[in-house]
């Protein structure tokens, strides 16, 4: 347990990726293997189901310090934890050294047959137990009662520490963790084991990445005769591949993460694939037959829980451009023609998801409440174009299609992997970003009056933040909640509703167009600014500066 | 005795204000901080070790009275003493005596050891005013030498590292603390911001003894301070000064960080909970010692210890200050 502890605290209290991966690599090759597979269990968002009400957690630190409820609530009120309130209210009882139990035996030994102890045992048992702990075993030891046990690392970063634990690919580790599995020794050996097991089967290839094509490029001399190469929209989701092998569908994305849950209207259809069928494409929120804006597509990747109401929100397609696997054989070898082909064949196939044929689509009303006959897997279209002005073009118009720009392959190139220069190509619209810092906070209108939901960010100009644009859309509900809370935390002065943040919070803002402007103290003006993502990976003083944005200007 | 005004605690018998937010006449502080000393006052009163901070802090020609630790002053109908508060250096507690009893205003301060300061005195009183900040019972402080411990642990693994370890605390009072815990434990330097360096000469200036310190600005552009630790004001943080930090890992030494959703929501990589602030039980323990029947509390979680203060059977009220205690945001405590 304490050890498990150590591993809590350790990912607790560190903003580092690598040190939280390095912290589970060194858990993982100490532990006792049954250990390890509970560990695994907790690390991967499971939990321990029905065992103890917060309410009752609540009780029995009132009984055991003599707080009365008001202050128990004011104290949660700062604390925003149940479980981790009551540890900190519970500090105040002395801790009795004692031998320290097994992550396993207490979870196997204690705290699941706890399940079966009425109210007044479960009670002592856990009293006794606390005062036995120190006080990050405390917490641990709370949170696994209320099922609130959350470690702060994602499925990649879990599998990763695996991964590097038993010397094995990422991706035969996360198809190993797939589906259900029970906790225990002989399970995490399986888990680390070298030779092959039936989850290895879910495996993808490795992604074969495009190359930039970058601004003032000669594209005509870049691209030569222009019959070489197949032109296709560069779509704005979630790059992908869907893998049917002996009757199961994984989708992984390209970060090696599978999202077969977050998508079952895919898997649905990918059920009429043949077995052995592996394809590359993106996952596009879809709707009357155009991609949705990638916000949406990332409120299905959020909560896992609310999917089935999510995927009637939000539909999306598999948008397939690459075949990688053909009845069980990889044809990556095989030039791009041949595999076009093949996957032509494929997805003209895969039947409609029901209602009336394709051709009726075009008369649905353009918000249609469901789409009724809406492909699920789809083949990206080839596009044509005899010149580079005619690619030009293309791009040109690429926002209106809601999509990035252009994708250029070479017809009879192989598919490689990683990203091979040469082969494929993207020509992006010339993106208009910034790292911008949240300087100047206030409230909303309408339904938003009671959140501070307007932003004014600035650029970095000689070591001070000045204004370069106000946004106000652009975040989810639950970000805009998120960063309400955090603003009111981190004023730092007040004039009238307008609040002065500490510069901390950095978000990527987008925009159309940019301007010289004498009205403006930066000098500058942008068009319709919006926020693209909140980078909270990244610290204010790497935000961009004032001349970064000035030299946008053409 | 005491009257809450726009400028904060007055007292019409003495005429005088109490850590007064707006300029006023005379002007009565209790120790050092941004958010109970502030500049423009026509004449200051303090405890003798507090006036070359706040010399630093206003200038050399400050009209500054000071008063030893226990000496007493008669100002109008009443006697002004101070007494120790353990918080940082100068800092105390202001005895009022008069017709309506005594009144003692501890202004902040805390219980634990501390070697930069005088220690907490308890002084008898009526009416006592205490401060707030952590007036809950999930303020717990571990032992001194536990916090710096963890501190010196962090230290060790950044350097392995070759990380930089950048220690955010304030700059009166905590910054020169650690110096002087970590002093006798370390072998090298600590590294320090620009910013700093007043004070931490102020301390030095009154016999504080603290672990040598090298500002950061007298390196050349270009030094590396992997593996070597860091101390800066949290408002330094997020500027384009870290740059020169290279590679790091980030802490707070505040008690705020006792609240693990505290420190995540700001992203440090360590919170050390090491506070200059009494916490649940020395507040308790203080109120008790002091023998008052009627406690008025400010800052923080002010209602929350009132209306605990009240179930256990004391007179006991909510009084509001300008004082912001280490919750507020800039570099006061
Ligand atoms: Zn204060
Ligand atoms: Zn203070």
């Amino acid at each position: 347990m304490i050890r498990f502890a150590t591993l809590f605290a350790a990912i607790d209290q560190t903003t580092s990726t690598n040190a939280k991966v390095e912290a589970m690599a060194s858990y993982f090759a100490a532990a006792p293997p049954a250990d390890a597979a509970w560990a695994v269990f907790f690390l991967t968002g499971r939990r321990l189901k029905r065992l103890v009400p917060g309410a009752a957690i609540r009780e029995w630190t009132m009984t055991a310090t003599g707080i009365e409820e008001w202050l128990l609530g004011e104290c949660y009120a700062v604390v925003g934890d149940g479980a981790e309130t009551a540890a900190l209210i519970l500090d105040q009882l002395p801790s009795t050294a004692s031998e320290s139990l097994s992550l396993a035996d207490w979870v196997e030994g204690r705290i699941l047959p706890l399940r079966h102890a009425d109210a007044q045992s479960q009670q002592a048992h856990v009293l006794a137990w606390v005062r036995e702990l120190t006080r990050w075993e405390r917490l641990v030891l709370l949170k696994l009662l209320t099922g609130e046990l959350r470690l702060g690392v994602s499925q990649t970063l879990v599998v990763r520490a695996l991964a590097q634990t038993a010397a094995l690919p990422a991706t035969t580790m996360a198809a190993r963790l797939m589906g259900e599995w029970t906790p225990g020794a002989a399970w995490f050996r399986s888990l680390l084991s070298d030779g092959v097991t039936a989850d290895d089967l879910s495996r993808p290839y490795p992604f074969f990445l495009a190359a930039p094509i970058e601004h003032g490029k000669d594209v005509a001399q870049l691209l030569g005769d222009l019959a070489m190469w197949q032109l296709e929209w560069k779509w704005d989701g979630i790059r992908a591949q869907l893998v049917k092998r002996a009757g199961r569908v994984h989708l992984w994305s390209r970060g090696e993460e599978l999202i077969t849950d977050r998508f079952p209207e895919i898997s649905d259809a990918a059920q009429s694939l043949p077995d052995g069928t592996v394809l590359d494409g993106e996952v596009l929120a879809f709707r009357a037959e155009r991609p949705l804006a990638f916000s949406a597509l990332q409120q299905r990747i959020g909560r896992q829980k609310q999917v089935a109401r999510k995927a009637r929100d939000i539909p999306v397609v598999f948008m397939a451009y690459d075949i990688l696997e053909h009845r069980g054989r990889d044809v990556r070898a095989n030039s791009l023609s041949v595999r076009r082909t093949l996957l032509e064949h494929y997805i003209a196939s895969a039947p409609s998801d029901a209602g009336p044929s394709p051709g009726h689509e075009q008369l649905l009303p353009f918000d249609a409440p469901r789409d009724v006959g809406h492909r699920t897997l789809r083949v990206s279209p080839v596009l044509s174009g005899a010149s580079v002005d005619d690619l030009a073009r293309l791009r040109a118009e690429s926002r209106t299609h809601g999509v990035e720009g252009l994708m250029i392959k070479r017809f009879d190139a192989a598919y490689g992997v990683g990203r091979k220069r040469g082969d494929w190509w993207k020509w992006k619209i010339d993106p208009f970003t910034i790292d911008a810092v949240l300087i100047y906070a206030q409230p909303g209108s309408g339904k938003r009056a009671s959140l501070l939901t307007d932003y004014t960010f600035g650029l970095w100009d000689n070591g001070e933040l000045v204004p370069v644009a106000k946004a106000y859309s652009g975040l989810t509900n639950e970000e805009i909640a998120e960063m309400d809370r955090w603003i009111r935390r981190h004023t730092a002065e007040r004039f009238g509703p307008v609040r002065h943040v500490e510069p901390v919070q950095v978000f990527e803002l987008g925009f159309e167009a940019i301007a010289k402007s004498a009205r403006h103290r930066s000098g500058v003006a942008v068009r319709f600014p919006r926020m693209l993502r909140w980078r909270r990976d990244k610290p204010a003083s790497e935000a961009d500066t004032l001349d970064s944005l000035r030299s946008m200007i053409r | 005795m005491l009257h809450e005004t726009a400028n904060g605690v007055y007292c019409p018998d003495g005429d005088f204000h109490l850590d007064p937010w707006h300029p006023v006449p005379r002007a009565v502080i209790t120790h050092a901080h941004g958010d109970h000393a502030r500049s423009g006052n026509a004449a200051y009163l303090c405890a003798a070790p507090c006036a070359p901070l706040l010399q630093r802090r206003f200038g050399p020609d400050t009209p500054i009275q000071a008063l030893a630790y226990g000496d007493s002053l008669t100002l109008g109908d009443v006697r002004v003493s101070f007494h120790p508060a353990g918080h940082i250096l100068g800092s105390a507690q202001v005895r009022v005596e008069g017709k309506a009893g005594v009144w003692v205003l501890a202004g902040d301060y805390k219980r634990a050891a501390d070697a930069t300061c005088t220690e907490f005195e308890p002084v008898t009183c009526d009416t006592f005013v205490t401060e707030s900040t952590f007036g809950l019972p999930i303020y717990r402080w571990e032992q001194t030498a536990t916090v710096i411990a963890e501190i010196l642990d962090w230290w060790d693994v950044n350097r392995q590292k070759a990380l930089t370890s950048v220690l955010f605390c304030y700059t009166i009072g905590k910054a020169q603390r650690l110096l002087t815990e970590l002093g006798p434990r370390i072998d090298r330097p600590v590294f320090v911001h620009g910013m700093m360096i007043p004070m931490i000469d102020a301390y030095r200036a009154a016999g504080v003894v603290m672990a040598p310190t090298v500002p950061l600005i007298d390196k050349p552009r270009g030094t590396s301070f992997a593996g070597e630790l860091v101390l800066a004001p949290p408002s330094a943080r997020g500027t384009p000064w870290m740059r020169r930090l290279g590679e790091l890992s980030d802490g707070l030494a505040s008690g705020l960080m006792r609240v693990r959703g505290v420190r995540r929501q700001r992203a440090y990589d360590r919170g050390f909970v090491l506070s200059d602030h009494a916490d649940w039980p020395a507040l308790l323990q203080t109120i008790t010692e002091t023998g008052a029947g009627r406690v008025l509390t400010t800052h923080g979680h002010a209602e929350p210890l009132a209306r605990f203060l009240k179930s256990q059977g004391l007179d006991s009220g909510v009084i509001r200050t300008a004082w912001e205690g280490e919750g507020g945001g800039d570099d006061s405590e």
